[in-house]
This record gives C-alpha cells, structure tokens and sequence, in this order.
C-alpha cells in the first residue's frame, strides 16, 4: 500500500450502543410486531424497503450511490422504508443517519453495524450476514443499494445467503416486480420480472436516479437506531474471514467524477501522465471531474479511479469532453447518456464522433491549450 | 470415491478458473427481431475469465500453485472455451453442459458443486461476463461457500501460506484487503496481460483431459427467479456534429451554459 494507507486489525468486535441489548425503542418495535403478525396472517411482509448505504469518513454527506438509492426507494419502491448506513466511521455513520432520517418515506434509520476503525465495517463477509439477519428480522419486500464498488461487492452476497436472484445496475423501475437493466455494455436494455418468493434485492445506477430530487418528511424525523445486537452478531463469525489492510485514496478538490456537471476526459493520445495533466487547467475552468479512458489509466497516465467506462464508472454530466478518445464500445458504455458531448481527435473515423454533438477533428496538443486560453478563467 | 478422496489428498493447492463463452467483445450486437435477445455473433472467452486464466497459469508458473483446472457451464461449445484455456496452459477441463441460459445464482449454485467436488484452495472469476454485465457470480459463490472475496483484484501477493492479499479496483482508488484461504477472486482488467496461444500449446491441448457432465450430475437442479421479459434498444443518440475550430466550439458551449 502507498500513501496514506494505514494497517488496521478488524478483529475486535467493539460493543454497539451505549446499553448494549437495547436497541428498538419499545414503540417502534411493538407497531412493527404488531404489523408482521397482521401481515403474517394475511401472508403480505409488512416492510416495505431496506435501503442499504454507504456513509464514509470524510465524504461530507451522503455520497450520490447513496442518494440514488434513497430517491429509487422514496419514488419507485412500497414505502415505509427503513435505512442501513453502512460506515467505515462511528461519526460518519451518525451524520449520515441523521440526514436520511428527516427524509419522507423512512421509518427507521440503523447504523453503528460496526464500530471498528479503517474500513473492516465496510467489508462484504460480516456485513452481508448482518444485513440477511437484518432482513430475516424485518422481512422487507424489497432490499436497495447503489451499484457502486460497495453494492456490487454485497448485494449479490447478501442475495446468495437468502437464496435469491438479485437485479442490478437497474436504471429504471417499471414496476415493483419489473426493472431494466443494461446489458452487453448497454447496447441493449433488458427488462427483468421477478418471478421468485422472498424479498426483491436489486441495485440501482447512480445516473439513473441520482438527479430525483429528495423529499423531506413533513413533521418529525424517523427514529435512529443501533442495529440490534442479535443482527451485529450474526457478522462476528464471518470477521475471521478477511481484514482491511489499507487504501490508496486520490484526494481533490474538484467535484466527484460521477456527480460532476462536467467531465474532461482523456485518452490514449494524450501520451504521458504530463500530457494528461494538461487537462487538469480545462477540468478546473470548465468545474469539472476529470475522467479517462481504459488505455489512459492503463498507461499509468491517472489512477484507476477515473476511469469511465463498461467496467469503470458510468457519467451522465450535462458536459462531456472526449480528448483523444478513440470511442470503442466499452468505452461508449460509460459516458453515451452525457447531455452533451464533445469530441477532440486526430482521426476522422473515430468512431467517438458517432456520438459527439460537437467533434473537432484536429490535434488535441494544439487545441487544448488555445481552449484553456479562450476560455473565460477558472469557475 | 476412491479416485475423489485421491484427488483431494493429492491436491496440492488447486485453483478452479471459471470461463463465460460470451460475444466477442468487439463485436457490435444488435437487438434480434423478436425482440428476445440479440443476433448471433463471434464468441470468444469473456475477456475478464481470459485474465483469470492467465492468473491461475501463471501462478502454476511460480509454483504458487500445482494444478489449474477449468470448469465452464453452458452448450456443446463451450468445450472450445475450455480448450483455449487448457492451450494458455490450464491442466484439465470441467464442462457442465446445459442448453438454457442461466442468471447468476443457478451458475453459481453449479459451481459450489464443482468447488465441493474439486476442494480448490482458490476459484479464479471474471468480475463481470460482458453480456449480461451482471459482476455476480464471483461474490454468490463465494457466499454460498462462506469463503471470503476478493473482487475486482488488481494485484494478487500470495506472501502467506494460508492467505491472500488482494488489491481492489474501487470507485475512490486502491484498496487492499487480506483473505484466508480458500477463497474466491474476482479478476478486473489490470491483473495481468493474457498471453496468446501458439500452435504448439493448442495441439498438446487437444491430448488434455475435458470431463462433461451435466448440473444432474452435481445434484443442482436450476429454477430461475428471473424472467427476461424483453430486450430492447436503448434510445437512438444523434451525433456526428462537427464544428471547425475552437471559437466555433466555445460558442456553441456558451449557448449551452456549459461556459
């Protein structure tokens, strides 16, 4: 590891909530008894959705994986819903669920699964255990997360302990049992009926709900709570398993690349990591992220992080520049919902100008600098 | 029996790969007429089990591991799949042959069996296969098993006799994790470089060893929770707008708002 990346032990299991066992204030869980046993008799669940999120130290809020999930929850999924925050830090944890806790829709917000330091409250073995005990205990009809690195690395998890096909990447909601997803790098969209008993488990794309807007509750926010301690302990067993060991974060200060307005994005052509850092100066006066193609990251031009794509991140920011960028499909994947793209390269019958609403065919060494110059300054 | 626990004594350590016979990656898929699926075109290894291939041959290479077996689960040929995986080098092929298409979960459950059968100290996956984009198997298996996971490893340093660290691809960066052994790894594109198969490697794959059996077989009986209602194109782009030089592009982003 780099640096910045630190060495923590995951393996003590640090006590969750100040009393211990007494997680559910007594209200709250006599109205939900009561309800499952009506719902029980009746043979509906009496949950609507668990919401599962992410909340990082440092991040400022909830990140937008996170606020997609809520807003696919609040607009497209049966209500009430109870939110999990997920943390890799007790403050971060907090503050998240004190944000979603004001939102319509939320019924109860959980956190403090883990109370470890570094990202071990993160990790995808005991966290998927406690999130299956989690739904054993609410018996939710459907169970949401964001299909960033978190949800794709426990979603599917979580759905194999409960015997059930997840659908992920979903970027629309037709309805309850009815989602599309893209498939074949989004040449195709596939639209998936849910034809299995238990709950639902799906992940939704950052693109397709992120800019819903979320609704404030009217009147008083939902309850916060620790998960139960019967729920954190079915995840101890599982922390033997793996353990965190460290990261190597990019730090910026520019907006982040799958929320950005803009993206500046740079590929191949660009050369060398010198060359790509000629973006840095158009990323800052347009205020945009700076992404990059596979072949950019994989000549070691810019940390993997930005990269947009099938496999890396997918952006849909009202602007997006292509500089040097062939255009192939894996590539297309990531970035063909952009408002409005922009294309610069040398070749004519690259195949990104299929694409682009404005192409300039031309050298990208020469261009940028005149664009940086002609441009009005920073934002 | 017999031969099964003999296997299992002599195991070594086992890596089980995976491998997806998917449409080639290059190709440009178009929705069929029906609007069911899409049009037949090139098949080829799914790029990312290409990586997981080249990662248990290699490993074999460093003697960090003693055999590579393949397993692929899918029509009569798949066994080409597997063979361009034994001719990269891998020791002997599994085929679960079945005709339908089958999600994740059922490709998953296969599996356990294959893992159950095979006792490997590591199974090998693609993160996602190319089709279907789904970036599931790896982690359902690995909880079907209750091994740890690894997903989207970048680098893989097995220092330890009994564990694994692994780096990840994720959204903010580079993580590492540490994983006890067994476990399962899911292999993203910066893992290593897939070496092309010669002539000679693809003639001494044809003598090497492809068992095929069917999910019967392994006691897995498939019963899909999803149904494919229908796949559809996604809304048409218009693009090929040119303009001539930069001042024409800053005003028409200026038009936009966008500068």
């Amino acid at each position: 590891a780099g640096a910045g990346a630190e060495r923590r032990s995951g393996k003590e299991l640090t006590k969750v909530g100040s009393s211990g066992g007494e997680m559910w204030s007594r209200t709250l869980l006599k109205s939900l008894r009561g309800a499952r046993q009506s719902s029980q008799q009746s043979g509906e669940r009496s949950l609507g959705t668990l919401c599962i999120v992410e909340a990082k130290d440092g991040a400022g809020g909830l990140d937008s994986a996170s606020k997609a999930t809520l807003a696919c929850a609040q607009k497209h999924l049966p209500k009430p819903f109870v939110a999990l925050v997920a943390s890799d830090a007790k403050g971060a944890s907090e503050a998240a669920a004190g944000e979603i806790a004001s939102l319509a829709g939320v019924e109860t917000v959980l956190h403090g699964v883990s109370d470890k330091e570094g990202a071990n409250g993160l990790l995808a073995e005991p966290l998927s255990q406690v999130v299956a005990a989690l739904v054993g205990k609410l018996e939710p009809t459907h169970v949401v997360t964001g299909s960033n690195t978190f949800g794709k690395n426990l979603l599917p998890r979580v759905a194999a302990l409960l015997d059930s096909a997840p659908i992920t990447d979903v970027v629309q909601v037709v309805d309850e049992s009815t989602f599309v997803r893209p498939i074949y790098a989004g040449n195709a969209l596939s639209t998936v009926k849910f034809v299995g008993k238990g709950p639902l488990l799906l992940s939704v794309r950052t693109t397709a709900f992120g800019s819903e807007a979320l609704e404030t509750a009217q009147g008083a926010g939902a309850e916060v709570a620790s998960v139960g301690a019967e729920e954190v302990a079915a995840g101890a067993a599982a922390e033997a398993l793996s353990e965190w060991v460290g990261e190597e974060k990019s730090e910026s200060e520019r907006p982040q690349l799958d929320a950005a307005r803009v993206v500046v994005s740079g590929g191949r052509a660009l050369k060398s990591k010198e060359n790509f850092e000629m973006l840095e100066k158009l990323a800052d006066q347009l205020g945009g992220a700076l992404g990059a193609s596979r072949a950019a990251v994989d000549a070691g031009m810019c940390s993997n992080d930005l990269q947009v794509g099938q496999t890396g991140k997918v952006v849909a920011p009202e602007l997006y520049l292509a500089i040097g960028i062939s255009g192939a499909i894996q590539h297309l994947a990531g970035m063909k919902d952009s408002k409005t793209i922009v294309a610069i390269n040398k070749d004519p019958e690259a195949p990104i100008f299929k694409v682009a609403d404005y192409g300039l065919v031309g050298d990208l060494f020469k261009i940028i600098p005149e664009l940086a110059e002609k441009l009005p300054s920073q934002k | 029996f017999l031969f099964d626990l003999l296997r299992v004594v002599m195991s070594g350590r086992r890596v089980l790969v995976a491998v997806k016979r998917a449409i080639d990656y290059k190709v440009q898929i178009r929705v069929n007429k029906d609007c069911t699926g899409v049009e037949d075109a090139k098949m080829s290894m799914n790029p990312f089990d290409e990586i997981a291939v080249e990662e248990g041959v290699k490993m074999k290479e460093n003697k960090q591991a003693d055999e590579v077996v393949v397993v692929s689960i899918g029509p009569k040929k798949c066994s080409e799949t597997i063979r361009t995986a034994l001719a990269m080098g891998a020791d002997r092929g599994i085929h679960v042959e079945i005709d339908q298409n089958l999600f994740p979960l059922d490709v998953a459950k296969v599996l356990q069996k294959v893992v159950e059968k095979e006792s490997p100290q590591l199974c090998l996956l693609g993160k996602q296969a190319i089709d279907n984009d789904c970036n599931q198997t790896g982690q359902m298996l690995a909880g079907l098993m209750n091994w740890p996971q690894g997903t989207f490893a970048s680098k893989l340093d097995f220092d330890g006799e009994k564990t694994v660290q692994v780096t990840r691809e994720v959204d903010g960066g580079l993580e590492t994790v540490e994983l006890t052994l067994p476990s399962v790894i899911t292999c993203d594109l910066r893992l290593n470089k897939p070496r092309y198969t010669a002539l000679p490697q693809i003639m001494k794959a044809k003598k090497k060893p492809i068992d095929t059996i069917t999910p019967e077989d392994l006691g897995v009986s498939i019963s899909p929770r999803l149904k494919v209602v229908s796949v559809n194109p996604p809304p048409k782009r218009e693009g090929g707008g040119k303009v001539a030089d930069v001042d024409e592009l800053i005003s028409k982003l200026e038009s936009h708002g966008l500068a």
